[in-house]
C-alpha cells in the first residue's frame, strides 16, 4: 500500500495553541480534521507537511447547538454523519442534510467533518494521481514538482512556468470545487468564523473562496475554521441534487444547492441557486435567482430558470463524465431540484 | 459413478462453505497478512514512459539511504518468462527497454515500506522515449518501431484467418445478411485483495519459499524455476488463500520473481506486495475488441452462415493472448448451429499493460456482437428474438462445426425457464416507454481439454489420507480463489466416503505438500479436480469397505455410507462406524491413503488452434434484464436481472448462487461504467475510487434459476458456475436498452453521455445509434480450409 511520509503530529488543548503553532511554522504546518482528504494526498505526495495539527484535543469543537428558530451553530470537526443525521438539520435544513449525506460514504462520513469538508482541496484528475503518474504524465502548475508543496499562499507558485495540462495556454489553474456542502450552506446564506493568531473573524461561506484552483480559500494559513453559523431557518425550503456516477463513493462533478422561501401564496420571495462541481468555487447562479423571484414556482418558471444555468455551468474536463454533459445536466439537475421543492409542502 | 440425486448425502445440500467461517471472522491469513521472523519489505520502481530504452540506471543513492537492504536491476534477471510457452517475452525488470507506463523497472528491499517508497525516488533511469503505439490501429499502421521482435509483422502479435465449411456458399443459400460492427471496452478485474508475495530463501537448503496470492501455483513454480534458474525441488510455491483473482492472478508476475531474487540477496524473507495502482499495470485484464459480424439467414430466421473478425488490443505482453484470440471465436457455434463459419482475427501488441484472461475470458466479446445482432436478424425478419434463437440453438449430443463436442446442453431449459420466472410475454413490447427487457444466451468451457504446455500427464491429482480417529485429509493443488473448490473438494471426498463435510481436513496448494493441479482459470477445478477427488475417495473407500464387509459379514457391494456410517442397503441395522471400520482396514492392510487423477479427453480438431474452445463440457445461461432508462439524463437503471444456468448438477446450489450473482455483478459493472482507459499514453484512472465498478446501490435484485442436465462428463454430473454466467448479463443489458429507448449502444460501457448521443441521433433521424463506425482495413491472409466433422459434410 502506499504509505504515509514522515511528520510531527501535535494536538494543541486549545484553538489559540493550534493557531500559534500554524503562524510559526508557516505552511510547513496543516491542519488536520478527519484526516479524510489530507491523508490520501500526503501518501501521494501532494502535500508533505513537515508537521500535522490534530484538533482532537480541542473542547467543543465538536458540539452542534442553537436552534431553527435562533439559528444553528456547527462545530468545524462535527462529523458529516453527526451534520447529517441531526434533527435540526433534518427538519429544518434539510438540503444540509441532504448535501452532508451525499459524501462519499458512510464510513468516510463518520470520519469526515464539516469543516475539513468546507476546506477541501479542489479536485482535478491530472492532480489527484500518485506521485508516479503526475511524474509520467508530467508535473503541472497545482503541483510543481514532484516534492509536494504545504498548501502556500504564495502567488509565485503559478509562476513556475509548469503548464496546467487540462488548458495548456492558461495561466491560472482549474480544479474543481467539490466539496457537497459548500453550495448548499452558500445558498443557506450560512456564515462561518476564522480565529487566526491575529484575532477572529466572521465571514460568509461564500467569501471563503476564490475562484482559483490553486488559491481557493482565501482565508490566512494560520486561520482556523471553528464553526459554521446557520441563520434561523425562517421557513426556507432547501434541497441539493448531485450528479455521480454511483449513488455512493464518488465526487459531485455537479452539485445543485437550492434554497426558497415562499409566500404562504407559494411566490418565491427570496431564492438562491449555487452550484458546485463546476468550477474553482461554488457559484451563484443570479439569472436564475431573479427569474425564480416574485414568482410562483410554476412548471414554465422552473423551465426558464433551469435553462438560465446551462451557459454559465463552464465545466472542464478534469473530472469524470463528459464535460459537455456535465454541462447539459445543470438545468436538468436544477429542474429537478425545483420540482421538488415545488411539490414539497412547507417547511415551517 | 453417477448416482440419482435422493441418494446423495453431502451433494445437492447448501451447506455452509468450508472456509466461510474463518473469512467472516477474519481468520483467513492471506498473503499480505503474512509476518515471518526478520522479514523485510519491497517496492518496484514503475516506467514512466509507455514505450522506450531504457539508457542507464543509477541506483547508487537508493543503495545509501539507510534501511535499504538491497536493489536489482533487470540485469539481475535477464531470463525471460511468460504464461505460454510462445509467450515467453517477459521480463521481471524491464532489461533494455520499457513498453507502458507501470512496467517494473528496479525492485528495492528495505527494512519497512517507507524506506523502500522513498529508495524509489532516489533512483534515476535514463531513457530514451520512442514512439509509443497506443491502439489498434496505431499497432496495424506504425510498423516501426516494435514493441517486441516476434509475431508475423510490425505490432501485431497474432494473426488467425479460418473456414470451416463452405462460407461463401453458405452466405449464398440466405434470404438475408447483416453486417455489424461492435467495440467491447476494456476492463479489469478488480479483485478485492491486491497481489501479494511473501519470499524466503533458505540459504543452507538452497531453497527458496514463497508464499503467493496467486491462481496458478503450477505455473509459478515453473517460472521461477526458469527465471531464478533453481532446479523445481527447490522451490516451493504455497498459494496463499485468494481475495478474488477472476483471472489476474493466472499469470506468474514480476513482483513474484524480485521478491525471490532479493531474498536471495540479502537472505532474510521479504513482502512485496502491489499497491492498487500497481494492480491496474498488472492487469492482464479483458481484451478491448472491435468486432465485424456477418451473418446470413434464411427466411425464417435460420443462419446459413457467419463470418467473424475479431482486432484484439493485447497491450504490451504476449500473456494468454494467443489463447485469447482463439476464444474470440471458438464458442460461437456453441450457442447456435452454424454451418459455415469463417473467423479472422488480430492481436495487437501497444503499450499499455498487457492484457489477459478475465473471467469468461475472450467471450463476453463476441457474446455481445452475436446477441445483439440477433435481435437486430430477428426484427430484420419481423421475427421475435427469443424465437430466432430458438430455431438455431445447439442441442444436447452435438458436435459443432468446429469441432467443439457438447455433451448435455440446457439451452433449451434455461430459455423456458427464464422468460417463465421474468414473466417475458407479459413484458416484451409491452412495458411503459423507458423501460424494457432484453434477453441473451451463451456458453462456456468446464475447463480447457489441453494443458498450457503440452504434456501427457494428468491434469488434476489428488491424495487422501485416513487418520484412526476417522479424520480424513484431502491434499489437493487446487487454489481456492473464492469460487470454492475447497468446499468442492470436502464434499466430494466425504460424499464418495459417507462422512460430512467436516470430517474432511484439506491442505491445498502446496507444491512441496500437494499434487498437481494445474490452477483456477478456464472453469477447470471442479471438472478436474472434482474427478480426482472421486478417484482417490473410491480408492480409499475399497480397503475400508473390505474390512467392514468382512467384519459385518455381508459381500461389499451390498454396503452404502453416509453420516459415518456403513451399512448393508439391505439391513440398515448391520452397521459399522466410519471409524471403526478405518481402524479395521488399517490393522488389515496398513496406513490407508490413496491417489486420484483426471486428465480429459476431448475431442479435438486436426487445424492450428484447435486446442482452444475443447472442452469436457460446456455449460449455457441465458439471462433477462430489465431496464429504467432517463431519456432525460441518459442513466440506465438495471431494476432485475433474472438468470438460468446450466449447471449440469448443483453440487451445493448455496455456493453456485453465489458465483452465478458475482458473474451478474461484474457483468453489469463491464455493461454499464467499467473502462481500462487511456488519456496521453497512461492509464486515466489508476484508483478504486476513478476506476467506476458497482457499488452496493447500483446491484439490482437477482433471481437465478438452476437447470440440471447431468452431465456425463461431469464429477456426479457438474458443470462450471464461476464464469459462464457473466456473459449474457451484457448483451441483455445493451438489447434491453434497445428495447426501451430503441437505440443501439454497440459499444460498451452504456454510458449516459452515449445514451443521449444516441438519442439525439435518433431525433435527427440519423441512425439510432452509438458504436465503431467501421474496422481497419487489414487484409488477412487466405483462411485455412478445415475440413468439418462428418455431420456438417455436404
Ligand atoms: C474516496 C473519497 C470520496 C470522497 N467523496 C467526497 C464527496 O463525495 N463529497 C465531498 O464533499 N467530499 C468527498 N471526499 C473528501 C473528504 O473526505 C470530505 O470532504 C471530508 O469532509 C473532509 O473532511 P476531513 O475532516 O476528513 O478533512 P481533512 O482531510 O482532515 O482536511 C481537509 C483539509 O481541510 C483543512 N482543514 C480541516 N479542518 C480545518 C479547520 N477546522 N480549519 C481550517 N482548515 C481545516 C485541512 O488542513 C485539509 O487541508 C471524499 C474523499 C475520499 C477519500
Ligand atoms: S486544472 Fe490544470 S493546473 Fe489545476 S490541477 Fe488540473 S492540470 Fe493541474
Amino acid at each position: 500500500m502506499l504509505r504515509l511520509p514522515k511528520f510531527q503530529y501535535l494536538t494543541p488543548q486549545n484553538i489559540n495553541d493550534a493557531c500559534k503553532i500554524l503562524a510559526d511554522q508557516g505552511p510547513a504546518a496543516m491542519i488536520v480534521a478527519g484526516g479524510t482528504d489530507i491523508y490520501p494526498k500526503m501518501k501521494r505526495r501532494q502535500f508533505l507537511p513537515k508537521t500535522l495539527i490534530g484538533l482532537r484535543k480541542i473542547d467543543d469543537l465538536d458540539r452542534i447547538s442553537g436552534s431553527a428558530k435562533s439559528g444553528l451553530t456547527l462545530g468545524a470537526s462535527a462529523t458529516l454523519t453527526e451534520v447529517s443525521s441531526h434533527s435540526v438539520v433534518q427538519e429544518s435544513y434539510a438540503g444540509l442534510a441532504k448535501a452532508a449525506g451525499a459524501v462519499s460514504t458512510p464510513i468516510l462520513r463518520n470520519m469526515g467533518t464539516i469543516g475539513g469538508n468546507l476546506c477541501l482541496d479542489t479536485r482535478c484528475n491530472y492532480y489527484d494521481q500518485t506521485h508516479h503518474w503526475r511524474q509520467a504524465i508530467g508535473w503541472c502548475m497545482k503541483a510543481p514538482s514532484g516534492k509536494g508543496w504545504p498548501v502556500l499562499q504564495d502567488s509565485k507558485l503559478n509562476q513556475s512556468g509548469v503548464p496546467c495540462r487540462v488548458a495548456p495556454g492558461s495561466s491560472r489553474c482549474w480544479a474543481v470545487s467539490s466539496t457537497d456542502s459548500a453550495p448548499m450552506l452558500i445558498a443557506l446564506g450560512a456564515k462561518l468564523k476564522l480565529i487566526g493568531s491575529k484575532g477572529e473573524r466572521v465571514i460568509s461561506v461564500k467569501d471563503l473562496y476564490n475562484d482559483d484552483g490553486m488559491f481557493y480559500l482565501s482565508k490566512a494559513h494560520d486561520e482556523i475554521l471553528t464553526e459554521i453559523q446557520l441563520p434561523p431557518s425562517d421557513g426556507i425550503k432547501s434541497t441539493y441534487w448531485k450528479l455521480r456516477r454511483r449513488e455512493s463513493f464518488d465526487f459531485p462533478v455537479l452539485g445543485v444547492a437550492v434554497a426558497l422561501k415562499q409566500a404562504k401564496d407559494g411566490t418565491v420571495e427570496h431564492a438562491k441557486v449555487v452550484l458546485g462541481g463546476i468550477g474553482s468555487c461554488p457559484f451563484e447562479m443570479a439569472e436564475a435567482q431573479n427569474i425564480l423571484t416574485g414568482k410562483r414556482l410554476t412548471e414554465n418558471q422552473i423551465e426558464a430558470a433551469s435553462q438560465s444555468v446551462f451557459n454559465p455551468a463552464r465545466p472542464l474536463d478534469n473530472t469524470d463524465f463528459h464535460l459537455f454533459y456535465r454541462k447539459r445536466m445543470a438545468p436538468v439537475y436544477l429542474k429537478r431540484a425545483l420540482t421538488e421543492l415545488a411539490t414539497m409542502g412547507s417547511n415551517v | 459413478m453417477a448416482k440419482a440425486k435422493s441418494e446423495f448425502s453431502v451433494i445437492g445440500k447448501s451447506l455452509p462453505r468450508v472456509d466461510a467461517g474463518d473469512k467472516c471472522t477474519g481468520r483467513t491469513k492471506y498473503a499480505d497478512d503474512l509476518r515471518l521472523p526478520r522479514m523485510v519489505y519491497g517496492k518496484i520502481l514503475p516506467s514512466i514512459h509507455p514505450h522506450a530504452l531504457i539508457k542507464k540506471i543509477d541506483v547508487s543513492r537508493a543503495e545509501k539511504l539507510p534501511g535499504v537492504l538491497g536493489v536489482i536491476t533487470g540485469r539481475d534477471l535477464p531470463i525471460q518468462f511468460g504464461i505460454m510457452p510462445t509467450s515467453q517475452d517477459e521480463h521481471a525488470l524491464a532489461l533494455d527497454r520499457v513498453r507502458y507506463v507501470g512496467e517494473p523497472v528496479v525492485a528495492v528491499a528495505a527494512l519497512d515500506e517507507e524506506t523502500a517508497e522513498e529508495a524509489l525516488l532516489l533512483i534515476d533511469v535514463q531513457y530514451e522515449p520512442l514512439k509509443a503505439v497506443m491502439s489498434l490501429e496505431d499497432a496495424i499502421n506504425i510498423k516501426e518501431p516494435r514493441i517486441h521482435d516476434y509475431g508475423p509483422e510490425g505490432n501485431l502479435h497474432k494473426i488467425v484467418s479460418i473456414d470451416f465449411g463452405d462460407v461463401d456458399g453458405g452466405f449464398g443459400e440466405a434470404d438475408h445478411i447483416r453486417e455489424d460492427v461492435y467495440f467491447y471496452q476494456g476492463n479489469t478485474h478488480l479483485p478485492m485483495e491486491q497481489h501479494s508475495a511473501v519470499a524466503s530463501w533458505n540459504p543452507s537448503e538452497e531453497k527458496m519459499t514463497i508464499w503467493s496470492a496467486t491462481q496458478t501455483p503450477h505455473y509459478v513454480h515453473r517460472a521461477l524455476a526458469k527465471v531464478l534458474e533453481l532446479p523445481d525441488h527447490k522451490i516451493r510455491v504455497v498459494a496463499a488463500p485468494v481475495g478474488g483473482g477472476f483471472g489476474g492472478k493466472d499469470d506468474p508476475f514480476s513482483h513474484e520473481i524480485c521478491a525471490c531474487k532479493l531474498s536471495m540477496l540479502i537472505g532474510r524473507p521479504i513482502k512485496i506486495t502491489l499497491t492498487r495502482e500497481e494492480v491496474f499495470y498488472a492487469h492482464r485484464g479483458r481484451h478491448p475488441v472491435l468486432m465485424w459480424v456477418k451473418t446470413g439467414v434464411t427466411k425464417d430466421g435460420k443462419i446459413t452462415a457467419m463470418h467473424f473478425k475479431s482486432f484484439l488490443d493485447g497491450g504490451a505482453y504476449g500473456s494468454y493472448g494467443p489463447a485469447s484470440i482463439y476464444y474470440t471465436g471458438a464458442l460461437q457455434t456453441v450457442t447456435y448451429k452454424i454451418p459455415n463459419y469463417r473467423f479472422q482475427a488480430i492481436r495487437a501488441f501497444t503499450n499499455k499493460p498487457a492484457c489477459g484472461p478475465k473471467r469468461a475470458h475472450g467471450t463476453p466479446q463476441p457474446r455481445f456482437a452475436i446477441e445483439r445482432q440477433l435481435d437486430r436478424l430477428a426484427e430484420d425478419l419481423k421475427l421475435d428474438p427469443i424465437a430466432i434463437r430458438q430455431k438455431n440453438m445447439t442441442g444436447p449430443n452435438h458436435v459443432t462445426v468446429n469441432w467443439l463436442k457438447i455433451n448435455s446442453n440446457g439451452s433449451k431449459e434455461c430459455t423456458e425457464e427464464v422468460l417463465k420466472a421474468s414473466g417475458w410475454k407479459t413484458k416484451f413490447g409491452k412495458l411503459p416507454k423507458g423501460k424494457g427487457i432484453g434477453f441473451a444466451l451463451s456458453t462456456y468451457i468446464c475447463g480447457a481439454g489441453l494443458p498450457i504446455y503440452w504434456n501427457e500427464l494428468p491434469q488434476s491429482e489428488v491424495q487422501i489420507q485416513v487418520d484412526r480417529s476417522g479424520l480424513v485429509t484431502a491434499f489437493s493443488g487446487a487454489i481456492d480463489i473464492g469460487q470454492g473448490s475447497n468446499t468442492v473438494l470436502a464434499s466430494l471426498v466425504a460424499e464418495v466416503l459417507g462422512l460430512y463435510q467436516t470430517d474432511v481436513s484439506l491442505v491445498t496448494a502446496d507444491t512441496d505438500l500437494t499434487p498437481i493441479d494445474l490452477g483456477t482459470y478456464s472453469s477447470r477445478v471442479t471438472m478436474m479436480m472434482g474427478h480426482a477427488a472421486i478417484d482417490a475417495a473410491m480408492k480409499v473407500r475399497e480397503p475400508i469397505f473390505e474390512a467392514a464387509a468382512e467384519e459385518m459379514d455381508v459381500s461389499i457391494e451390498k454396503l452404502e455410507a453416509r453420516d459415518r456410517v456403513i451399512f448393508d442397503k439391505e439391513n440398515p441395522e448391520n452397521k459399522l462406524s466410519f471409524k471403526d471400520a478405518a481402524q479395521l482396514a488399517e490393522a488389515k492392510f496398513g496406513p490407508i491413503g490413496a491417489v486420484g487423477s483426471y486428465k480429459p479427453a476431448p475431442k479435438i480438431g486436426q487445424y492450428k488452434g484447435s486446442g482452444v474452445g475443447p472442452s469436457p463440457a460446456y455449460s449455457f445461461s441465458t439471462c433477462v434484464a430489465e431496464v429504467d432508462c432517463d431519456a432525460e439524463t441518459g442513466e440506465v437503471k438495471v431494476e432485475k436481472i433474472w438468470i438460468a444456468h446450466d449447471i449440469g448438477r448443483a453440487l451445493n446450489p448455496l455456493s453456485v448462487i453465489g458465483q452465478v450473482e458475482g458473474s451478474v455483478y461484474m457483468g453489469l459493472g463491464e455493461v454499464l461504467m467499467e473502462e481500462q482507459d487511456f488519456r496521453k499514453n497512461l492509464h486515466k484512472i489508476p484508483s478504486l475510487l476513478d476506476y467506476k465498478s458497482l457499488t452496493f446501490k447500483e446491484m439490482p435484485p437477482v433471481e437465478t434459476i438452476l437447470v440440471e442436465t447431468d452431465e456425463p462428463n461431469g464429477p456426479f454430473g457438474a458443470k462450471e458456475a464461476g464464469q459462464g454466467p457473466l456473459s449474457p448479463v451484457i448483451p441483455a443489458v445493451a438489447n434491453a436498452v434497445y428495447n426501451a429507448l430503441g437505440i443501439h449502444i454497440d459499444e460498451i460501457p452504456i454510458t449516459p453521455e452515449k445514451v443521449l448521443k444516441a438519442l439525439e441521433e435518433k431525433k435527427k433521424g440519423n441512425p439510432p445509434r452509438v458504436g465503431p463506425k467501421g474496422i481497419p482495413s487489414y487484409n488477412f491472409p487466405e483462411p485455412v480450409k478445415v475440413e468439418v466433422p462428418a455431420e456438417w459434410k455436404r
